[in-house]
C-alpha cells in the first residue's frame, strides 16, 4: 500500500518536472517554429540565477525561484532574440544551428565565471511520511505548481487578447501585420515568455538536481522529443506526451534501472510517432492548443 | 563540351575534377608532406569526411534530415570492434561495418519510410534511436555483455582494437601511412561513386523527391522505395566511415552516439553548404581542424569561443561556405559563365 502511494507520488513528479522542464519549449519551438537547441542552457541559467540569488545574496529561495529567475533568462531571452535569434525566422534548419553556437557561448560564459564545478541548494521545506518511506514535500509543492503553470500559459493563450495576437501573429504573420500588430514585437516578447518559463524550470529543478555548467546537456534531447510527439497543439500535445513519457519513464525506472526508464521512453516515443506521425495533437485532440 | 551529359564550363564539373585532383594528390603525398602525428589527425579527418560525405548525400540529395547519421557510424565502429575481436583478421570484419549499419538503416528506414514520417518528426526518430543506443551502451559494463569473445566494455569502451590487416593474413597489419591511403581510397570511392550516382536515373529521381515528394509520387515514382534506398546507401557509408575512424585509434566508446556528435555531424553540412557533396567535407575538416586549434590553446574555455565563432559565422556566412563562394564567383567573374543560381533554390528547398 505504501509502496503503491509512493509509486503514484514518484509518477506525478516525474510527469511533472518533464512537463515543466518542457514549456518553455513548447512555447519556443512549438509557437515560434525555433529549434532552440540552448534551450538545456536557458534552464542552466535559471538554476544558476537561483544558486546565486540564495547562497551568495542570501534571498529567500522561493523569491529566487519563482520571480528572479524567470526575470532574468526572460531579459536574456528579450537580449539574444534582439541581437541574434530574429535574423533567423523562417528558416527553421538554420536556427539549430544558431543556437547551437549560443549554446555553446552560454556554456563558455557560466564556466568562465563560476568554473566547472557543480553547485547546489538544498529544497526548502522538510518532508513528510507515507508509511515507512519520506517523500520530499517540495516535491509535492513542484506538482502543484506545475499544474498551475500549465493552466495559466492555457488560459493567457486563449482567454487574453495578448494570447489571441500571439497566435495569429503565429498562423499568420503577414494577415497579422496587415492588421496592424508589429509582428516582431510579438515574436519578441513571445520567445522572452518561452524563455522566462524555461528559466522558471531550470530554478525550480534546481533543488533536486546538479548544477553545473553544462547541465543542459541532459534536457535537450528528452524535451524536444517530448514537445514534437505532442505535435502541433503545442500545450495540450506536451502535456499529454509527459504524461505518458514521464510515466514510463518512473515505472520503468522503478521496475529496474533508470538507464532502463531513459530507454523505455525513447522506446515508446519511437513507436508512438509511428503511430501518429504527425504527433499526439496531429491525430487526437486536433482542435486543442 | 559535354562528357556524360555533363557541361564542362560548369561549376559541377569543374569542381568535380578539381576535388578528385586533390584527394588523388593527398592520396599519394599524404605519407611525404605530413609527419607521423598529423598523419593520424588526417586519416581521422578522412574517416569524418565520408561520414559527412553520407550525410550530404542522404540530406542534400535525398531530402531526408536524419539526426542520428551518427549512430551509423558508431554501429559500424563497434561492428568492426566486435568482429575483429571474435575473427582475429579484419577482411570480413571491414565488410561487416559496412554491412551491419546499412542493414540496420534499412530496417529503421522502412519503419520510418513506409510509416510516412517526415520533417521533425523523422529527425527525432533518427535522434531517439541514436540515444538508445547511447543509453545501451553505457550500461553494458558487465561481464555478462559480451558478443563472443569480445566484451562490450560499457562507457569505458573497446581499447586496442586490432587493426586493419592485408586480406587473409591476421598478422600483416597496415602502417598507419597505409591505413591512410586505404581511407583516403575508401573516400575516393565514395566521392566518385556518390557523385555518378547523383548523375544517374536514380539520384535524378532522388532530388525529384527532395524538391516535391507530392508531385515525384503522383508522376509514378514510388517515394518510400526511393527513400529507403538512399537511406541504407547513407547508412552503410557511415559504416566505413565508423569502421575507419575505429583505426585511427584502436578505440571506440558509446559517445559516438552522443547527442553531441549526432548534432556536429548536422552543422558539418548546414556550415560547408547543404545540398553539395563537398561543402559538407569543408564544414567537417573546418569544424575540426578549429577544434583541434582551439582545445591546445589555454588562454579561454574552448565553450567561448568555438560557440562565438559558430555564432558569427551563421550570421555571415547564412547559405554555407561552398555555396556563398559559388555566388561570389557568378558575381565577381561573371565572364566564366559559370552557373551556380541552382544550389539556393536546394537550401530553400530543404527548410
Amino acid at each position: 500500500m505504501d509502496t503503491a502511494a509512493l509509486l503514484i507520488i514518484e509518477v506525478l513528479n516525474g510527469i511533472a518536472s518533464l512537463a515543466l522542464a518542457c514549456a518553455g519549449l513548447a512555447i519556443i519551438f512549438g509557437m515560434m517554429r525555433v529549434i532552440n537547441f540552448a534551450h538545456g542552457e536557458f534552464m542552466m541559467l535559471g538554476a544558476y540565477t537561483t544558486v546565486v540569488c540564495t547562497k551568495t545574496l542570501g534571498i529567500n529561495i522561493w523569491i529566487s525561484m519563482l520571480i528572479i529567475s524567470p526575470i532574468i533568462v526572460g531579459i536574456i531571452g528579450i537580449i539574444v532574440e534582439r541581437t541574434f535569434i530574429r535574423f533567423f525566422y523562417g528558416r527553421m534548419i538554420d536556427t539549430l544551428i544558431a543556437t547551437w553556437g549560443l549554446s555553446l557561448l552560454l556554456i563558455g560564459i557560466v564556466t568562465a565565471i563560476f568554473g566547472n564545478i557543480i553547485e547546489g541548494v538544498s529544497a526548502p521545506m522538510g518532508s513528510f511520511e507515507v508509511g515507512v518511506y519520506n517523500v520530499s514535500q517540495y516535491r509535492m509543492v513542484l506538482i502543484g505548481i506545475v499544474i498551475l503553470l500549465f493552466i495559466g500559459v492555457f488560459m493567457v493563450l486563449t482567454r487574453t487578447k495578448l494570447g489571441l495576437i500571439a497566435r495569429g501573429t503565429m498562423q499568420n504573420p503577414a494577415q497579422a501585420s496587415v492588421l496592424g500588430i508589429s509582428t516582431q514585437r510579438v515574436y519578441m516578447v513571445t520567445f522572452a515568455v518561452g524563455a522566462a518559463l524555461t528559466g522558471l524550470a531550470g530554478g525550480l529543478l534546481a533543488p533536486i538536481s546538479q548544477v553545473i555548467p553544462t547541465a543542459g546537456a541532459a534536457y535537450v534531447a528528452q524535451t524536444f522529443i517530448t514537445v514534437i510527439t505532442g505535435g502541433t497543439g503545442a500545450v495540450t500535445g506536451t502535456l499529454v506526451a509527459s504524461g505518458v513519457f514521464g510515466t514510463v519513464r518512473q515505472l520503468l525506472s522503478y521496475e529496474f534501472t533508470p538507464v532502463l526508464g531513459g530507454v523505455g521512453l525513447l522506446i515508446v516515443a519511437v513507436v508512438m510517432l509511428r503511430l501518429l506521425p504527425q504527433g499526439i495533437t496531429g491525430k487526437i485532440f486536433r482542435r486543442s492548443l | 563540351m559535354t562528357v556524360l551529359g555533363v557541361n564542362l564550363r560548369s561549376w559541377e564539373a569543374l569542381g568535380t575534377i578539381l576535388v578528385l585532383v586533390v584527394m588523388v594528390v593527398l592520396l599519394f603525398a599524404g605519407p611525404q608532406i605530413f609527419d607521423l602525428f598529423t598523419l593520424f589527425k588526417v586519416t581521422l579527418f578522412v574517416a569524418m569526411a565520408i561520414l559527412a560525405l553520407s550525410m550530404g548525400f542522404i540530406w542534400g540529395y535525398g531530402g531526408i534530415l536524419c539526426f542520428g547519421q551518427s549512430a551509423f557510424y558508431g554501429l559500424g565502429a563497434y561492428t568492426y570492434a566486435i568482429a575483429v575481436g571474435n575473427i582475429g583478421e579484419s577482411t570480413g570484419p571491414f565488410f561487416l561495418a559496412i554491412i551491419v549499419p546499412a542493414a540496420f538503416a534499412a530496417l529503421l528506414g522502412y519503419f520510418m519510410f513506409y510509416g510516412r514520417l517526415s520533417d521533425v518528426y523523422l529527425a527525432v526518430v533518427t535522434l531517439a534511436v541514436t540515444l538508445i543506443l547511447y543509453n545501451f551502451m553505457r550500461s553494458t559494463a558487465g561481464e555478462e555483455y559480451a558478443i563472443g569473445a569480445q566484451r562490450l566494455m560499457g562507457f569505458n569502451g573497446i581499447s586496442s582494437i586490432q587493426p586493419i590487416n592485408w586480406p587473409g593474413d591476421g598478422n600483416a597489419m597496415l602502417f598507419p601511412d597505409e591505413i591512410f591511403h586505404l581511407s583516403m581510397g575508401c573516400l575516393i570511392l565514395c566521392y566518385a561513386g556518390l557523385k555518378l550516382l547523383n548523375r544517374s536515373y536514380f539520384g535524378r529521381v532522388a532530388v525529384a523527391i527532395r524538391e516535391n515528394e507530392l508531385r515525384a509520387e503522383l508522376l509514378g515514382y514510388d517515394v518510400r522505395l526511393h527513400k529507403l534506398q538512399t537511406f541504407t546507401i547513407g547508412g552503410g557509408m557511415a559504416g566505413l566511415a565508423g569502421c575507419l575512424g575505429v583505426n585511427f585509434n584502436s578505440f571506440v566508446n558509446p559517445d559516438v552516439f552522443a547527442l553531441n556528435f549526432a548534432a556536429e555531424i548536422i552543422m558539418w553540412t548546414l556550415i560547408g553548404g547543404l545540398g553539395t557533396l563537398v561543402g559538407p567535407v569543408i564544414g567537417c575538416i573546418g569544424l575540426l581542424m578549429l577544434k583541434f586549434e582551439i582545445g591546445q590553446q589555454q588562454i579561454t574555455n574552448t565553450y567561448l569561443i568555438f560557440g562565438g565563432i559558430i555564432m558569427v559565422f551563421v550570421l555571415a556566412v547564412p547559405a554555407g561556405l561552398l555555396p556563398t563562394a559559388r555566388q561570389l564567383a557568378d558575381r565577381f567573374l561573371p565572364g566564366l559563365g559559370l552557373g551556380g543560381a541552382e544550389v539556393e533554390s536546394r537550401r530553400e528547398a530543404a527548410q
